[in-house]
């Protein structure tokens, strides 16, 4: 090939080389991360590289039918049957068989004690799919009668449909038996999970909280992935008056400052969001520096081992990303529950700060699935260099621990020279 | 940063943190007076707290607990014995129609303090130390009788808010003569820029890790000096900006965030001796 027919071609490469991306959502802080990059906007049923799409549009991508094959340089950002985790009736079942095979391998992280809970593997409330467990949910739910459960429909997100019972007769259309219920084998409109309400939760300022963290997956086999250090946590803008301990600290009587509110349902300024920094400090001045780490620790466990429990049966598919958003409660006693998984976490922007979390998520997301920043590549290693983390931490990589392991077997252990977080060597450490 | 420190278990003498069961019947007390009877001041704490620490993204978890402290101290008849420190009086009112007289005389409110605009920010960095309402209310009412009713009264005290604005200047005309002079020259004094830090105690400006040690300082040195040696370092810290701007906004735009200071590393940049 002659030099100038050389340089056309690369000439021509590198024009051709502009990343496309496709995007279902008109949000700002995915917008600007893909301008900023000179990334050029197609459709969808264009030829596309980068594709930030909607569940439902994956969905149909990766139908059988309606779907297509996608290239070597095309990334999206859900894995096809994501639905393994994000359902809450299927991680259940997903969590409740990984436990079990680890307790046939005899495994010391199924360990039990002596009342039958789980030591290391129980931070899901427990659960039962409605209608197939109606008898299992009722023999448990008559070992503690003043408890109170909350249902939620499988299908459904953003709280819709959610209500809390303590009295058999509030589900009864869900019993097998009942002549009332038009019982559909699986239809999902109907089938709803079951879980013990914790009604202990930790209250911060008298006020309840959830915490959402990020977890960005690149591989589920093996397995790779990495926590976003910037979770936060949601406050009830409403008093929590259910504890009786706490009512005797709060004047529950006087108008609380914070159920008045001044038009707004939420303040612009916070939007009742506390950054974890903020929990952490709490945590470790009001319990303590230990205990606040051993709660950090349990909640990377509880992520990895979600991830695990789900790692069989998901569709690896090399294409695929997935920047996963999780409910977790911390309850009185500093262990944390999950409660559920989202596959689309929402990237809307309610504050200044919100936007600037958000945009940097998406950022260093990106960063990390596509180091290059040009032109997606689905054949490399997917292990990025550590400088492009951002505010990611790396949670588990288990291409590197197996490295890791092999390199131990040998004379010297890598020790921290692995640079793995404190969280992985714990895993490394347990099995 | 450990509870210890702030609240004085490793250091006993500082401040005695322990609740005896005299202590819960006072706060019990307390209590009842709230629900009996309301105060006009109420209705100034509401609006404060509101205003300041509900709109803060560090506190606003804690605007509750830090409105009920309020209310409680406002009737707190206690807190009047910090006056025999303060050149401050309390503030009178007159049984009606016998004004002037002084045998009608009582206290209003009756703790004697009348709160204004950013008092509950006093109260709001403790609320990440205390989680338990009458261990807070306990530990403010202590911190505030000893050292941050100085921040609000005028008196020639050397732990006075005038002293530690002399401190502020003086230190600040010592250590960085250029800056000091570029400032005044363009209209933009120190003490105008740093006033809003020293009188709060930097509550609200820094981050909430960074001000639970800085206030151990002043715990520990048993003064509020600290306040003015860390006003300086932040201006020599931040020196080559400020000295490239030409105008008072400019200047304050500078200083708007500290957020991102780190108190102790400033603290002995200043106080330690330069070899």
């Amino acid at each position: 090939m002659t030099f100038s027919a050389a340089l056309t071609t690369q000439i021509y490469t590198m024009a051709s080389r502009t990343c496309k991306y496709a995007c279902d959502m008109e949000k700002s802080v995915l917008v600007s991360n893909f301008d900023k990059r000179g990334w050029a906007q197609v459709t969808s049923d264009e030829e596309w590289n980068f594709y930030w799409a909607s569940v439902v549009s994956a969905k149909t991508i990766f139908n059988v039918e309606t779907g297509y094959r996608l290239q070597d340089d095309q990334i999206i950002n859900h894995f096809p049957n994501h639905y393994e985790l994000t359902r809450k009736d299927l991680l259940v079942k997903n969590l409740k068989r990984y436990r079990k095979e680890l307790e046939k391998e005899g495994n010391p992280l199924a360990e039990k004690d002596e009342l039958g809970h789980y030591c290391y593997m129980d931070f899901i409330p427990v659960t039962f799919l409605l209608p197939a467990d109606y008898n299992l949910f009722v023999e448990e739910f008559r070992k503690n009668p003043s408890s109170t459960w909350i249902m939620k429909p499988t299908g459904k997100a953003r709280g819709i449909g959610i209500f809390l019972i303590n009295k058999l007769s509030q589900i009864k259309k869900w019993s097998r038996d009942s002549k009332t219920s038009s019982f559909q084998a699986s239809s999902a409109r109907d089938s709803y999970v079951i879980s013990r309400y914790i009604d202990n939760p930790l209250l911060i300022g008298g006020k309840k909280f959830d915490l959402r963290m990020y977890v960005l997956v690149t591989s589920y086999r093996p397995l790779k992935c990495y926590i976003y250090e910037l979770g936060f946590c949601r406050f009830c803008t409403v008093k929590y008056s259910a504890s009786s301990a706490e009512l005797d600290n709060m004047f529950i009587h006087l108008t609380n400052i914070s159920v008045q509110k001044h038009g707004d349902d939420y303040n612009k300024q916070h939007g009742g969001k506390w950054n974890i920094q903020n929990l952490k400090l709490f945590l470790q001045s009001t319990r303590g520096r230990e205990v606040t780490s051993k709660l950090f620790d349990d909640i990377n466990w509880l992520i990895v081992h979600s991830l695990k429990a789900v790692a069989g049966v998901m569709n690896n598919d090399k294409h695929c990303f997935e920047c996963y958003g999780y409910d977790i409660i911390i309850d009185d006693n500093l262990k944390p529950w999950l409660i559920e998984v989202n596959a689309s976490p929402s990237l809307s922007a309610t504050t200044v700060n919100d936007r600037t979390m958000k945009y940097n998520l998406i950022n260093d997301t990106i960063n990390l699935v596509m180091p290059g920043g040009e032109h997606p590549d689905v054949k490399w290693n997917k292990t990025p260099p550590k400088g492009l983390y951002g505010h990611y931490q790396l949670l588990y990589d288990e291409e590197l621990a197996k490295q890791d392991q092999e390199f131990s077997k040998g004379k010297v252990s890598l020790g921290s020279g692995s640079r793995r977080e404190g969280k992985v060597k714990h895993a490394a450490t347990w099995k | 940063m450990s509870r210890a420190t702030i609240s004085g278990d490793l250091n006993p003498r500082l401040i005695d943190s322990s609740i005896r069961a005299k202590d819960k019947l006072i706060y019990e007390q307390l209590k009842n007076y709230v629900f009996k009877h309301d105060l006009l001041v109420d209705k100034l704490i509401y609006k404060d707290v509101k205003l300041t620490a509900t709109n803060d993204d560090q506190y606003f978890v804690f605007e509750d607990f830090i409105h009920q402290v309020l209310l409680l101290f406002s009737r707190d008849t206690t807190v009047l014995k910090h006056f025999a420190q303060s050149s401050a009086t309390p503030p009178k009112s007159y049984i009606r129609g016998m004004l002037g007289v002084s045998d009608y005389a009582v206290v209003y409110p009756p703790n004697g303090i009348i709160p204004f605009h950013g008092f509950a920010m006093y109260v709001a960095p403790l609320c990440y130390v205390f989680d338990k309402p009458i261990t807070l209310y306990y530990f403010f009412r202590e911190i505030y009788t000893r050292h941050l009713f100085r921040l609000h009264t005028i008196s020639s005290h050397p732990q006075g808010i005038v002293s530690i604005c002399i401190l502020f200047e003086s230190l600040l005309q010592a250590c960085q003569p250029h800056l000091f002079y570029h400032l005044r020259q363009m209209g933009a004094h120190p003490l105008r820029l740093a006033f809003k830090w020293l009188m709060r105690a930097f509550s609200g400006y820094l981050a909430s890790d960074q001000l639970l040690l800085l206030w151990d300082r002043i715990l520990g040195f048993n003064s509020l000096e600290p306040l003015a040696i860390l006003a300086v370092a932040i201006f020599a810290f931040r020196r080559v900006n400020l000295l490239e701007t030409s105008s008072y906004a400019a200047a304050e735009a500078v200083l708007a965030d500290i957020t991102t200071i780190k108190v102790m590393p400033l603290l002995q940049v200043i106080l330690l001796p330069k070899d």
